[in-house]
């Protein structure tokens, strides 16, 4: 029986982030809210490793009281469980206090064999709390799988997406995969799941379920803090060159020397 | 407007909404363009649950009403009206086994079709047989513990893909009509076959066939109800399935609405969006005002077919009659809001146009509807004496 755990995070729809302009974090206030899009391929591929080998999917997520209404959607897909992890403590949480607090809620679960997230959140979009995560339930993850595939002996072989095609790397498991839009295409809600979703009893994780101090959650518990916000400055024009690699790698060079000299 | 729909109402119409406006839509100009049978929408009106509506629990269904199936049906036809034909066809091939099949007959197609793993498909029309269904001429002669099947189904949704055909064929020549019954008949039975593909006018995602009937035995536990009764079978199954296609009708239309005003707000003619002006705003003000006058009928016939009335043929008659009229004057409206660009096949509305002249056919014509709500006021007035 396999036990999977999906973690997934409750965003802002519209594209047009709005920040805190004092603490700098994501303003929720006032703005419909979704399951962030790499989340729910993460939770398909759950629901299929499920479909195909057995075992439970568990959602998991941390946000404020309305992130419940995530997990409600995520369950209308056909999870298993859900639980939400919200208190005032976990506020203003950095990736590694984020990491922290969803590593001592699978530990209360008992533990994972496979935990799946998205790649990134598209409102932070700094894709780090699955690799904190598997670091400090001290398993191996992979990052951008596009692809799974499960080997006799029970070890995951997983495609992970690169700039320039793809590698493959194996794992055993326990691991932790976040995985690429190209990995599936989710499956559509089950009316039957939906209404069941509906009456769950979904559990709320505090800062003392969890044995957890304030100094190790939130915004006291985070080692970054974000001290400026802006829009990254525009790029120059793109050049695309083309011809023998020899050749481009010398007219690089030259191009490189040309304004390093310059620069001086 | 509110229609006072209930929390699971509400649900259901938003899950098939959600499936018509992220599966349907954006794949609908290919499906028509291609004639492509949508398999691939079948599989998730399946994962969603929604093949099931109007099965009983008991065999895997969701066991809800008619104003469900409706809301179901309205929801899918924004989407595209030749998938949700498909859709809606196999209900009909399934109603006569939910309003006279035997538990043992049910057990036997009816969890397939709530699974969504088969279709089925209702086999009635003939090449003589068409509004007037009582000249059908295909048998079935009682051979021993079989029937055997002769006589060829014209036009029938879902023909060469369904699994199950309901087929309706003389048991008794010399009886005519009182002499028809209703049979089921398997994809895999020896002796039936199908007829090329029709090139049709629109709903063009949705497959017409002839089925061929040589021969063709089957088990005569295959009969459903009892000898004689397929006349009055199929009658309740087109009762019950008329809402259905006023529902299709009234989501087709409301679609077109939908493209003609957006289009609307965004084309400027004389310096102006066109919706600026009255001449079109007259038009969708008749289109929205018309839209809702039929969604408010076809609800209420089926809330009143959901009471479970002893017959409910005319209102069933009128709510088809009804929107699919209307459902064919917007659709040639919002055409015209658009003007030349609603008749390119670029813009939605004019596979809409060709989509809604079906509704107006199919399950009995519309003057057939007025055929039906003329024969009962008779009657109601008649006993009013």
């Amino acid at each position: 029986m396999l036990r999977i755990v999906v973690c997934i995070k409750q965003v802002p729809e519209t594209q047009e982030v709005r920040l805190d302009p004092v603490t700098h974090t994501l303003k929720r206030e006032g703005i419909a809210a979704i399951i962030n899009p790499f989340d729910l391929y993460a939770l398909e591929e759950g629901l299929r490793v499920k479909d195909a080998h057995g075992g439970t999917v568990t959602l998991l997520t941390m946000g404020p009281p309305q992130a419940e209404a995530a997990l409600r959607e995520a369950l209308g897909f056909g999870a298993d469980a859900a639980v939400l992890l919200s208190d005032q403590a976990f506020a203003g949480a950095d990736t590694w206090a984020t990491a922290l607090t969803l590593a001592r809620a699978i530990k209360k679960l008992g533990g994972a064999d496979l935990i799946f997230c998205g790649k990134q959140a598209i409102d932070g979009d700094t894709a780090q709390v699955g690799p904190m995560l598997a670091t400090i339930l001290t398993m191996p993850y992979v990052a951008w799988a596009r692809k799974l595939t499960w080997s006799e002996d029970g070890n995951l072989t997983v495609e992970r997406l690169l700039d320039h095609g793809y590698d493959a790397v194996e794992t055993s498991l326990p691991a932790l995969v976040t995985v690429v839009k190209e990995i599936n295409d989710p499956r559509v809600p089950s009316f039957k799941a939906k209404l069941k979703a509906k009456k769950e009893a979904i559990p709320v994780w505090g800062l003392a379920d969890l044995n957890l101090s304030a100094r190790e959650v939130g915004l006291s518990g985070s080692f970054t803090q974000v001290v400026k916000v802006f829009p990254p400055p525009a790029r120059g024009t793109p050049e695309i060159w083309t011809g023998a690699p020899e050749e481009l790698a010398a007219r690089l060079w030259r191009r490189l020397k040309e304004q390093s000299q310059a620069q001086l | 407007m509110d229609y006072l729909l209930t929390e699971e109402q509400q649900m259901l119409q938003d899950l098939a909404r959600q499936i018509a406006h992220e599966r349907i839509k954006p794949i609908r100009a290919q499906l028509d363009e291609e004639e492509i049978f949508p398999w691939d929408v079948l599989a998730d009106l399946a994962q969603a649950d929604l093949c099931g509506t109007v099965i009983p629990e008991a065999y895997g269904g969701l066991e809800l009403g008619c104003l469900e199936n409706c809301l179901v049906l309205e929801a899918l036809a924004e989407g595209c009206v030749g998938v949700a034909t498909t859709y809606a066809a196999s209900f009909l091939g399934a109603y006569p086994l939910l309003l006279y099949g035997t538990d043992a007959q049910k057990h036997r197609y009816l969890p397939p079709l709530a699974r969504g793993e088969a279709l089925a498909a209702f086999a009635l029309t003939e090449p003589q047989a068409g509004s007037d269904a009582g000249a059908i001429q295909a048998t079935a002669v009682k051979d021993g513990d079989f029937y055997v099947l002769n006589g060829a189904k014209q036009w029938i949704t879902n023909a060469g893909e369904a699994e199950f055909y309901t087929v309706i064929a003389l048991t008794d020549r010399s009886k005519g009509v009182r002499g028809a019954s209703a049979l089921m008949v398997e994809k895999n039975d020896p002796g039936i076959s199908f007829g090329k593909k029709e090139k049709k006018m629109g709903i063009r995602a949705s497959v017409t066939r002839e089925v061929i009937l040589e021969d063709c035995r089957i088990p005569a536990d295959r009969l459903l109800g009892k000898p004689g009764l397929g006349f009055i079978i199929t009658m309740k199954t087109l009762d019950l399935a008329r809402p259905g296609a006023g529902a299709l009708a009234v989501g087709l239309a409301q679609s077109a609405m939908d493209e003609a005003a957006a289009f609307a707000k965004e084309r400027h003619q004389f310096g102006a969006p066109i919706f600026s002006f009255q001449a079109v705003q007259h038009l969708l003000a008749n289109m929205a005002t018309q839209i809702e006058a039929a969604r408010a009928l076809v609800y209420a016939v089926a809330r009143h077919i959901d009471s479970k009335p002893k017959d409910y043929s005319k209102q069933g008659a009128m709510a088809k009659l009804f929107a699919t009229d209307m459902a064919m004057q917007v659709t040639v409206d919002a055409v015209q809001v658009m003007g030349g660009h609603g008749y390119m096949r670029e813009y939605p509305v004019e596979k809409m146009m060709r989509d809604a002249k079906i509704l107006q056919i199919f399950e009995g014509t519309n003057q057939i509807m007025r055929n039906i709500i003329g024969l009962a006021l008779n009657k109601e007035y008649s006993k009013k004496k």
